[in-house]
């Protein structure tokens, strides 16, 4: 049975196949995997908000997409990935609860989608897929010896990105 | 460590608890009139938590739960929650609904209507509790209702709070109806600055 590695809120996770990684109960935040199908060497990043700069002094850079991806890549370059070769993946970002004065932080998994996808950007790491928005949660997980980003929802079934 | 939270004194706590415990108690009393049966309740929790530890308090991040969540506002803005396991909140809508226990199994309109009043008048009678205690306005919004995983709605309030530190206040009370083993979560998340507004209302600074 290949290993499996959890994730929490607020955190992140690398490691090369054929171990899975999965964060549970994903709802505005954003799941970001980044995998190179070469060396089979991969992560999940579970952020909760989009902009260090636009919080308090955290003692944790996972909690953001603007500090927690470039964290996440300088890992998997070490465990030997390619930054050429490596592809990211992302699911979450719902709001969970609808409201008509919907406030900035009822909206924050679009500005969390975003934000990932921007800083993606400037690592210049390519974003193949995405599954975000909604109103429901959603369970994610990679498994790195096959790359499948696989998301689980409670009655929205199952998707492979 | 930036967590203003992590420097609370033990009387502020103490302050804090006894505000969650007569709020509780309130809304107990509330909850055991409308259903018709006695309620438990334990003393309120006040707890600080690394954010990402909180969904362990309901079961895990992947446990299904029903959630109740209002919107506070006022002179100590505010967010409330309310957490039922799903079976529980099965179970509580089989009473509400005067159904046999068992007989709901997914939740309709009419059902989410009546959990969300639930959540109202907790909410109101945990609010004037604490309006009792700080003369504070605090004016909830109207419920707002999801069933999802535990992670997920509460990613919610974990994320604002997560926009000043990395640890969570939480004011939690389980409530239990007898023998029915209905049992629910109510969480009262202060915004940030309405901690102090609420701490120095009681005297407590």
């Amino acid at each position: 049975m290949p290993e499996l590695i959890r994730v929490g809120m607020a955190d992140y996770k690398v490691s090369r196949g054929p171990a899975t990684i999965i964060s549970y109960g994903l709802g505005s935040c954003i799941g970001i995997s980044m995998y190179d199908p070469q060396a089979k060497v991969g992560g999940l990043l579970h952020i909760m908000l989009p902009d260090s700069k636009q919080s308090r002094a955290s003692e944790n850079p996972a909690k953001f997409a603007d500090t927690g991806l470039p964290l996440m890549l300088s890992d998997l370059l070490q465990l030997g990935a390619s930054r050429s070769r490596l592809v990211a993946k992302m699911a979450g970002g719902a709001q969970m609860f609808a409201f008509a004065n919907a406030t900035d932080i009822m909206r924050v998994g679009l500005r969390n989608a975003e934000a990932a996808k921007k800083i993606l950007q400037e690592l210049k790491i390519r974003l193949v897929a995405e599954d975000t928005g909604g109103t429901y949660g959603r369970t994610v997980q990679i498994d790195l010896e096959t790359g499948i980003y696989r998301v689980k929802t409670i009655d929205k079934g199952e998707k492979e990105l | 460590m930036s967590d203003d939270v992590l420097e609370l004194s033990p009387a502020q706590l103490d302050a804090l608890r006894e505000i969650g415990n007569v709020g509780a108690g309130n809304s107990a009393t509330a909850l055991s009139q409308i259903i018709n049966r006695r309620i438990e309740m334990n003393v309120p929790e006040v707890s600080i938590v690394p954010l990402g530890d909180v969904p362990d308090l309901v079961g895990g991040p992947d446990a299904m739960v029903v959630g109740v969540f209002l919107r506070v506002y006022g002179e100590a803005p505010s967010n409330i929650l309310f957490i039922l396991p799903q079976d529980s909140a099965f179970y509580l809508v089989d009473t509400l609904m005067g159904k046999h226990h068992g007989d709901t199994r997914t939740l309709d309109f009419m059902d989410e209507s009546a959990l969300m009043e639930i959540g109202n008048i907790l909410a109101g009678a945990y609010l004037n509790a604490l309006f009792n205690f700080t003369k504070l306005t605090l004016l909830p919004s109207i419920p707002a209702l999801a069933m999802d995983m535990a992670g997920a709605i509460l990613s919610v309030v974990l994320i604002q709070l997560g926009q000043m530190g990395d640890h969570a206040l939480v004011i939690e009370t389980e409530f239990l109806a007898e023998e029915d083993g209905i049992k629910g979560h109510f969480f009262l998340v202060p915004d940030p600055g309405s901690l102090e507004t609420i701490l120095s209302a009681v005297g407590v600074e």
